[in-house]
């Protein structure tokens, strides 16, 4: 079932267009990447699903237009988005940042356990949880931004650049985490990345964005082991 | 030693109002970012409805607990309709538009209750507390509600979900909303409880300034200075600042020759040049470091 339909996108910063009418669908409970260079409009797809750019075009969630309504109302509809730059509320502790993504929810009896099974996903953020969140490495940062969006119990989870500026063996953690996160919670991710390759293995469909329009898409094997498309688009 | 202690408890009572105060200015700067100029004359105004109340006949409480109630309305209402507007507007917009608050509030208060000065009652009396000289009863409640209000908002911020969400909003507005906390309606609610805090203050100093249109003009200047000392970032430090202010305002005063009561403003100026100058985040602020 289709989850996140995107038709005829189109955002602007001030009088500059960054998306020229993009199109492309996700399903329920899958993981789809959106890749491309920087500066692509990978970021921009992302703030327009969330209503955070001026955009135009039509977007559903779940069969239900997302224009006009503000960007708190969308992520109460089941839409947790981990910003670039992570989003973590850096004075405030590792505990209170996970109490955070669960404040919209109306069901407050089930959060404190909802709690403890990130801290099973992520026994790193046990160790720190009253720790400020500021004062966390980068890996782990990223690591309680992604475990904040679940708190949300979301349908439909936006990644931006989780791999940004972490040390190859955490980026791998990470990327095996979100894995066992979609198979085990269910949630869907649309995930962007300059790090293709990663992207790749755990995404079941991706999508190539070039200059604010999609260049190519197919299930994420084709692109993978696409010769032409790997060194036109992706540079690995 | 005895003048010293007893200037010292003195200076603590006047503190705690500088305290509230300071924490009023602290809250409306954090949420946006702007120093209320009119803090004092909505405290000044609060109090007059809570001297109204008990002109048509309310207890003290039953006045004291309805103000508060009309305060924290009105400060909800003041920034949903006159700054809500303003939100994006540049910072001289929301100068003018405080001086403006300032200006109505003190004129309506003086058109409605005239500018002569009236006593209010204080529901502690005014003997000396617990039959020493020290401190009088009146003191010793200030010191008493001021603490037991700010108890009551730390449990506040530190340990319910609505505080969580205003504490989220004011540090990190757009991660805020990211995690779906309505901010515009979290900054009302900060003016809000500013609002009824300025009233807490306003009902507490009355008894000792008297009720009139200006009582609040010195009060405001330095909270200002407590609020600059503490940090503005920091509503702890604030009230930290506070308290420093009131017992310094005080010992200054009663041991630095030629000084005296005439030249006890000048004392907050003084302050708050010093601790620009010096360490201009404050004693427990911090340094914002923005990208740019």
């Amino acid at each position: 079932m289709t989850l996140l339909a995107v038709d005829g996108l189109r955002a602007y910063y001030g009088q500059v267009q960054a998306l020229q009418g993009i199109s492309f669908a996700l399903e329920e409970g899958t993981v789809t990447a959106l890749l491309g260079a920087n500066g692509a409009g990978k970021t921009t797809t992302l703030r327009a699903i969330c209503n955070m750019v001026r955009s135009t075009g039509r977007i559903e969630f779940d069969g239900k237009p997302l224009a006009g309504i503000s960007t708190e109302s969308v992520v109460r509809l089941g839409i947790a988005h981990v910003p670039q730059g992570r989003g973590t509320f850096s004075a405030m502790t590792v505990e209170e940042n996970l109490q955070l993504g669960a404040i919209s929810r109306k069901d407050t009896k089930s959060i404190g356990r909802d709690i403890e099974r990130m801290y099973e996903h992520f026994p790193v953020l046990k160790r720190r949880h009253t720790q400020q969140a500021g004062t966390l490495s980068g890996g782990e940062q990223q690591m309680l931004a992604v475990a904040r969006a679940l708190m949300l119990r979301p349908r439909l989870m936006l990644l931006d650049e989780p791999s940004f500026g972490l040390a190859p063996l955490i980026v791998r953690d990470l990327f095996a985490i979100l894995r066992k996160v979609n198979l085990e919670e269910k949630v869907a991710i649309l995930v962007v990345e300059q790090n293709a390759q990663l992207a790749l293995e755990i995404a079941q469909k991706a999508y190539v964005i070039e200059t604010g329009s999609i260049v190519m898409s197919g299930s994420a094997k084709e692109i993978a082991t696409n010769e032409d498309i790997r060194k036109s688009y992706l540079g690995y | 030693m005895e003048l010293l202690t007893n200037q010292i408890l003195a200076g603590l009572a006047t503190g705690a109002i500088y305290a509230c105060m300071a924490l009023a200015v602290v809250m409306i700067y954090q949420a946006i970012n702007h120093l209320n100029f009119a803090q004092g004359e909505m405290a000044m105004f609060s109090t007059f409805i809570a001297w109204q109340l008990m002109q048509w006949g309310l207890g003290f409480w039953g006045a004291f607990a309805l103000t508060l109630v009309i305060s924290f309305i009105g400060g909800v209402a003041l920034e949903r309709l006159l700054f809500n507007p303003l939100t994006n507007a540049p910072v001289l917009v929301h100068v003018a538009g405080f001086i403006a608050l300032f200006a109505i509030l003190n004129s309506v208060a003086g058109l409605t209750w005239d500018f002569t000065i009236k006593q209010f009652p204080s529901p502690f009396g005014s003997t000396g507390f617990l039959g020493s000289q020290l401190i009088s009863k009146h003191q010793a409640g200030i010191i008493g509600v001021a603490f037991a209000m700010l108890s009551l908002l730390y449990g506040f911020f530190r340990f319910t979900r609505i505080g969580l969400a205003l504490r989220a909003a004011a540090s990190q507005p757009e991660s805020a909303r990211l995690v779906g906390i309505d901010t515009r309606w979290m900054v009302a609610l900060g003016w809000g409880m500013a609002s009824a805090i300025g009233a807490i203050a306003g009902v507490l100093i009355a008894p000792v300034v008297f009720l009139e249109p200006n009582m609040m003009g010195g009060v405001l200047l330095y909270s200002f200075a407590a609020a600059v000392l503490g940090g503005l970032s920091s509503p702890f430090g604030s009230v930290l600042g506070g308290f420093i202010v009131g017992v310094f305002e005080n010992l200054v005063s009663t041991y630095v020759p030629g000084v005296g009561t005439e030249l006890k403003l000048p004392i907050a100026l003084a302050l708050i040049v010093t601790v620009l100058v010096i360490r201009p985040s404050g004693l427990l602020g911090r340094v914002v470091v923005k990208r740019v």
